[in-house]
């Protein structure tokens, strides 16, 4: 591989992008690959917006994810997605969870949810979008809902269907490795 | 030993420790520093703890340096103020066992009251500064500020940033190696700063600074590398990642210790390059140094004192390449926010019900200010809620501070806001302070503290007892009150606030977010008894979103069933039933 491959987890703080981005650098150094990846904590992940950059390839100098640099994009909330699309190549997959999450600037009146997000954004980019919660709540647990949205993604990367069940597997609590692999397949074999 | 791991920076810092042989680390919790103290207590040989602050913590380090051990304190960039007393005369004291401060800045104030620049302080203190770039270099500095400390005879500093801190990559892991104890001798002339000591000692700090920066011209992290030599960049830390990230050709001057600066090695690099860009985040540290030296060079003018740099940056005014990038889409803010149940909501609803100020302090509840709780009108530092709100009582009488309360963590009590209320009762105050005791430190993700009952090494020790702490002080009235219990709460209050003496109002409600607070109950609407008067939304919970038709829904995997809307609503319009 010879360039940098740029991720980017954007989503809500408390929606547990963190645990995605685990599962990501797992991945990533199984594969043998040099990887950097970036996180936001504290005051942020009190319900504000996150993002996560993820980077890899045979040496990986900056640990963000710039403007127009994006490979895949993956967006656990609507407005999200709206709100980062722009860090994505011309090319680059945009992943969205077609949730929607009110930030309190819309709860209070001061702002309006923006209409027809998807729509809007397929306009200029490649949307892949999923209702992951509802794909979750099949299996039984909609809090598996990050491994959905993981799974659509990990189709636009290039590791195999096993090695991701293994990194799962390696991540995720014990108790909790079966279902969150059928919801990374859920996503993943879409 | 070789295995490769992804670590956070923060955990390669404490890896680093753990390598160099570190036996005692103390701190004080503080984005972006935290996970450096929660990494190191996983590793049974250290001896780690909390500090109530980051004086304490530099002190406890210091002594435990002054006793032959290799020592550290870890803090964020504004603890490092409080730790400074301690840290300007460590500066003149030295090292026996290796002392290292880890200091986290915060460029874009991502979790901050200010953006300062610690390599400042560390001009100021003639302390050495490290700064590495990714988590392996986090690792092999740490060890590499141990063994300069003990060579120098000096504390030494090493300086993260946000970016750096929770950035992870691939760490190559090495062994412990505990170097022996180093002998403890009497040595009042070294360990005894009263004036005559410290002026000879203020002699030997000025010639090691000047020890260490003819070192660190042939210092191995101080790497000069020579490409093409149109475009020369000095530059360290995470900013370094950016220059070779965009221009991989150029020459680069990368600094591993920030200070003192290198002034041989500067020289020659300048005297090679066409054009010098000095590329640092913050203030211009390097640059003013290097300009003193009437090298001449491109920085501040060219790039930002203000928040995190990119490699954009360089594209854009190095380069000046057209990036053609897409417009950001105009979008609602989302700002962070308390918690769903969390009990600091219930307290500001009361507040801002009766129309009170409060002086505000440091942690998630600073969130107050804004709308629409409205409530907090100052946010200046830990413990400063209590002591502002007294200047204002001194300097405008007790009648104007009869609509405001002072609000604290019980953290953030501890840490400082202890003094402040100490001097208020001294002082012959009136002022009202409302403790919020969630029981932890929480913006910083739950760490114990002295009022709690468990160490950061896990011991069940006696929690200090903050109701008989204020009764200590003679403060008749201090009461305690389950912070939901919205009704009550606006009773006290007025009754506290109407005295003409100091009150303490402790509102006994843990995080919503710890692991043991269990509410049973969940709230859900009634849409036929609703009047869509808007009452459970004043508090701005996320849980609740206002339908078209102006009834309300609740979203039930965000409740947690505290009830505050339920209590509000005058119509019995939402009901709580069995989660």
């Amino acid at each position: 591989m010879a360039e940098t491959k740029n991720i980017m987890i954007v989503g809500v703080g408390g929606q547990g992008t963190l645990l995605t981005s685990r599962i990501l650098g797992g991945i990533i150094l199984t594969a043998g690959y040099d990887v950097k990846l970036s996180e936001v904590h504290g005051m942020a992940q009190r319900g504000g917006s996150v993002v996560t950059f993820v980077r890899y390839g045979e040496e990986v100098a900056e640990p963000i994810v710039e403007e127009g640099q994006a490979d895949v994009l993956i967006a656990f909330e609507r407005l999200e997605a709206l709100r980062y699309a722009h860090f994505l190549k011309p090319d680059g997959a945009l992943v969205v969870n077609d949730q929607r999450i009110d930030p309190i600037t819309v709860v209070t009146g001061a702002a309006d949810y923006p209409e027809n997000i998807i729509a809007q954004l397929e306009k200029t980019y490649k949307v892949y979008s999923v209702d992951a919660a509802a794909e979750a709540l099949k299996l039984g647990n909609s809090r598996v809902f990050n491994n959905v949205v993981l799974g659509v993604a990990a189709r636009h990367m290039d590791f195999s269907k096993e090695d991701w069940l293994e990194v799962i597997a390696n991540t995720v609590p014990p108790k909790t490795v079966d279902i969150n692999q059928k919801a990374f397949l859920a996503g993943f074999e879409q | 030993m070789s295995e490769k791991k992804i670590m956070l920076g923060n955990e390669a810092i404490a890896r680093g420790a753990y390598e160099a042989g570190v036996k005692v680390s103390a701190a004080y919790p503080g984005t972006p520093s935290t996970e450096i103290s929660e990494n190191l207590v996983k590793y049974p040989e250290i001896y780690c703890e909390w500090s109530p602050n980051e004086k304490v913590a530099m002190e406890v380090a210091i002594g435990a340096s002054i006793s032959g051990v290799r020592a550290m304190a870890s803090m964020k960039h504004v603890g490092f103020n409080v730790a400074a007393d301690p840290m300007y005369t460590a500066s003149y004291i030295g090292a026996n066992g290796g002392l290292v401060a880890v200091v986290a800045d915060d460029p874009g104030m991502y979790s901050s009251q200010n953006e300062q620049d610690t390599r400042q302080i560390c001009r100021a203190a003639q302390v050495p500064v490290l700064e590495p770039s990714d988590s392996q270099e986090a690792k092999d500095f740490m060890k590499l500020a141990f063994e300069l400390s003990e060579r120098f005879d000096t504390p030494m500093v090493l300086r993260t940033t946000t970016r750096l801190a929770h950035s992870q990559g691939v760490v190559t892991l090495e062994d412990r190696v505990v170097p022996e104890d180093k002998a403890y001798e009497r040595n009042i002339a070294k360990n005894v700063m009263m004036p005559a000591n410290a002026i000879k000692r203020h002699v030997f700090v000025e010639q090691r600074l000047k020890d260490m920066a003819e070192a660190a011209n042939t210092l191995d992290i101080n790497k000069m590398i020579i490409k093409d030599t149109k475009i020369g960049f000095i530059t360290s830390g995470i900013p370094y990642t950016y220059v070779k990230e965009v221009c991989p050709d150029a020459s680069v001057l990368k600094l591993g210790m920030v200070h003192p600066l290198p002034k041989k090695l500067i020289e020659e690099f300048a005297s090679k390059v066409d054009t010098l860009y000095i590329f640092e985040e913050l203030e211009p540290v390097i640059e003013e140094q290097v300009r003193a030296w009437g090298i001449p060079c491109i920085g501040k003018e060219a790039f930002t004192v203000q928040g995190e740099y990119s490699a954009n940056m360089i594209r854009k005014v190095v380069l000046k390449e057209d990036l053609q990038l897409n417009t950001p889409a105009e979008v609602p803010a989302r700002p962070p926010l308390l918690c769903p149940g969390c009990p600091h909501r219930s307290v500001y609803t009361v507040l801002n019900k009766l129309k009170f100020h409060a002086a505000g302090d440091i942690g998630c509840y600073t969130l107050g200010a804004v709308a629409p709780l409205s409530v907090v009108d100052t946010t200046i530092c830990m413990g400063a809620s209590i002591s502002s709100l007294h200047g204002m009582e001194m300097a405008k009488g007790k009648d104007y501070i009869k609509n405001w309360v002072a609000v604290i963590g019980d953290s953030t009590f501890m840490h400082t806001g202890v003094n402040s209320l100490m001097n208020m009762v001294y002082n012959q105050g009136t002022g009202t302070v409302i403790i919020l005791d969630n029981s932890t430190t929480g913006m910083t993700g739950h760490q114990d503290h002295a009022a709690t009952g468990k160490t950061l090494m896990g011991k069940t020790v006696p929690a200090i007892n903050i109701y008989h702490l204020c009764k200590s002080m003679g403060i008749e009235h201090v009461i305690e009150i389950n912070a939901f219990d919205i009704k009550e709460l606006e009773k006290v209050i007025k009754e506290e606030t109407a005295r003409d003496e100091v009150s303490v109002i402790i509102t006994k409600s843990p995080c919503a977010l710890l692991k043991e607070v269990h509410f049973p109950n969940k709230c859900v609407p009634v849409p036929e008894k609703c009047k869509k008067c808007g009452m459970c939304l004043k508090p701005g919970c996320p849980a609740l979103t206002k339908n078209e038709d102006g009834t309300i829904s609740i979203d039930a995997t965000m409740c947690n069933g505290c009830g505050l809307c339920k209590n509000l609503c005058p119509f019995d319009a939402i009901e709580e039933v069995a989660k």
